[in-house]
């Protein structure tokens, strides 16, 4: 019993000498060294994105303002509102947004699924983990060969699914032709977001897990009531790196595709990449900050779920 | 978890002997018995359940890693087939029209791992009769490893700067790193010529280095790393002397060594298969690295293709080896860190 008083009072006295150090006062010297020294170590990286990024997205501002980047007159919102009656424009749109919302949600529960399979100490553990990882490993241009095997009219799927009385499908033009894209995106992003579940559920205390046990929780409980909790910040940075990758994926399918392709696969990279070839800035700069609006939403609102649900588990 | 159980069953013995000292005693033997009994059979069932749930769950990741390994495994042995070969079960994909697209003629493809003869030609085509994919290979490298290498270290001085103090002016940087990051190439692309032209850097590995280097992507994620760092370490630190730049260098770094290969492997991947970037602004084909050939391909070296490609996976491969051990267990030590 002393030991315990003398440990609880050796507690307070550290966590006391902890608070005396921590908290540098806001507008007191310390702060503003902490604040200018921190912020020195942004600066190279902030000039350079400010040269390479972000004065050339005020430059694309400044274009879709104009009729033309030669004679420059002011238009005002007039090429907003042609890119937005334009119907490639709208497809683009609609096809971009229906693949993400399958394909990062799909993304996000197959890789927790997996990473759960392979947390459960199966046999040859890290080797699987290595194979999951593998599609990262191939070229592009290796992975559009393969996929064209693959789905090609008379590839090696359409023989499968026939042998099972399937008639074929033609799987690049067709409806079908969003799932070849999904199937692509998942085999080659499942295996880092898995790897970056594997570490948040090995993160979860082991000893909650066992109280969890003890106090016979059903697996499904124990999942939704503790795990969950563990996992929320780390299922929102895996959506965040699957919208990035599911932007990426875009090279993929355009050498796929090619310019024009099926009209379900026609992205809104395709788009701007068409507009760019015609030299059409406006349209370009136009349908790209539209483009950074709706991305502005999406990324806020993860955010904001993201600060509640971190704090959520800390406390 | 045997041990729990062991431990349970001592101590309601003891509780059991300590409230009803000697009536029930020649039952004591017979409830234990029971309980053994009942204890073993129970650790039957939960190995079986066990059993049954870990073969289950190796079923699947077998399936999926069958799935996830197969393009890869086509890749490599293909890459040992034979042009003609190459022809005869591939030939109808990869058929030309006239403007050099690729036209589908409907003819029976064969999906082949294991070639009939296996042959070198590719290989030695690559290799030794033309100098051109080395050189496009040696382009590569020259052209991602100083990007990889500055992109890191810029990627790390700023990650520790956001992760270190958050104000709003940060705040908003930080989102807009977001934001730009999510940008397709092709809306940057534009304007990254125009400030290439300025800088007159056009046609030189530098409009590929600089704009590569500045990507804010790596900021992104070892931020995220960065900011899980506990603060008690950071203040230990300042406690023994350690100013700003000790404290990233000795404490940031070792700590996010996992986190920061992970983001050389991401970064590296991705510029070793850019295709756009080069394709825009380095005008002069000469200097093009081997991804944008490899995207190029048209139907008579769709053998070659394989070998390239093989080739061209060879440092990606390295960098795995290398550094998976450091991604995982370096995000798993994150993790642990935290929790």
């Amino acid at each position: 019993m002393d030991k315990k008083v003398k440990l609880s009072k050796a507690n307070t006295n550290s966590e006391e000498t902890v608070k005396k150090v921590k908290p540098p006062k806001r507008n007191s010297k310390r702060f503003r060294k902490l604040k200018f020294k921190s912020g020195l170590f942004i600066a190279p990286s902030f000039l350079g994105v400010m040269t390479f990024f972000l004065i050339p997205f005020c430059v694309i501002i400044y274009y879709s303002v104009l009729d033309n980047p030669i004679s420059a007159n002011y238009v005002g919102f007039e090429n907003f509102k042609n890119v937005a009656k334009n119907e490639a424009f709208m497809t683009a749109v609609k096809n971009t947004a229906t693949f993400s919302a399958i394909a990062v949600p799909l993304a996000v529960v197959l890789s927790l699924i997996l990473a759960m399979v392979l947390d459960l100490n199966i046999p040859f553990r890290s080797q699987f983990r290595t194979f999951f990882l593998s599609p990262m490993m191939v070229p592009v241009a290796s992975i559009v060969l393969i996929w064209q095997v693959l789905f090609h009219n008379n590839g090696a799927v359409n023989d499968v699914i026939m042998k099972f009385g399937v008639d074929r499908i033609d799987w690049f033009k067709s409806d079908q032709a969003i799932i070849v894209i999904v199937i692509l995106f998942l085999w080659k992003n499942l295996g880092y977001n898995m790897i970056l579940f594997m570490a948040a559920l090995a993160s979860i205390p082991k000893d909650i897990l066992e109280v969890a046990r003890l106090e016979s929780a059903t697996p499904l409980q124990t999942f939704f009531y503790v795990k969950t909790r563990y996992l929320s910040s780390t299922v929102l940075f895996v959506t965040i790196m699957s919208l990035i990758s599911s932007f990426k994926i875009f090279r993929e399918i355009y050498l796929l595709t090619t310019d024009y392709p099926y009209p379900t696969l026609y992205m809104l990279q395709h788009y701007m990449n068409n507009k760019f070839k015609k030299l059409d800035y406006q349209a370009l700069s136009a349908g790209a900050i539209m483009m950074s609006i709706v991305m502005v939403l999406i990324i806020g609102l993860l955010f904001i779920v993201e600060e509640r649900f971190g704090k959520d588990v800390e406390g | 978890m045997e041990d729990f159980r062991k431990k349970d069953v001592l101590s309601e013995e003891i509780l059991y002997l300590g409230t009803e000292p000697k009536k029930k005693k020649p039952q004591k033997n017979y409830s234990q018995e029971v309980l053994r009994k009942m204890d073993k059979r129970a650790a039957r069932a939960r190995k079986f359940f066990r059993f049954i749930k870990v073969s289950i769950a190796t079923v699947i990741a077998a399936f999926f890693a069958i799935l996830f390994l197969m393009p890869i495994v086509l890749t490599i042995s293909n890459s040992f087939m034979a042009s003609s070969e190459i022809a005869s079960n591939y030939g109808t994909v990869f058929a030309t029209n006239s403007n050099g697209g690729k036209v589908y003629i409907s003819e029976k493809v064969n999906l082949k791992f294991i070639p009939d003869m296996v042959s070198f030609s590719q290989y030695s085509t690559v290799l030794f009769k033309s100098p051109e994919y080395l050189l496009k290979f040696w382009n590569s490298v020259i052209l991602v490893g100083p990007i990889v290498l500055f992109q890191l270290i810029v990627a790390t001085l700023a990650s520790y700067g956001f992760a270190r103090y958050t104000g709003k002016i940060r705040a908003i940087i930080f989102f807009s790193y977001v934001i730009l990051m999510l940008m397709p190439y092709q809306v940057t692309l534009v304007p990254n010529y125009l400030v290439s032209s300025w800088l007159k850097i056009l046609d030189t590995y530098w409009a590929i280095w600089l704009p590569g280097i500045f990507s804010p992507f790596a900021v992104f994620l070892l931020t995220k790393f960065m900011k899980r760092i506990p603060e008690s370490m950071i203040e230990a630190a300042q406690i023994d002397g350690a100013g700003e730049w000790q404290i990233y260098r000795r404490i940031c770094l070792p700590l996010c060594k996992g986190a920061i290969c992970s983001a050389a492997i991401l970064v590296f991947i991705d510029y070793w298969n850019m295709v756009e970037q080069p394709l825009i602004l380095l005008a002069d084909g000469e200097k093009h690295p081997l991804s944008v050939f490899l995207s190029k391909i048209n139907s008579g070296e769709v053998g070659l293709a394989f070998a390239v490609a093989t080739i061209y996976m060879v440092p990606t491969l390295l960098v795995f080896l290398y550094g998976e051990e450091y991604l995982v267990d370096g995000i798993t030590y994150q993790g642990g860190v935290k929790g």
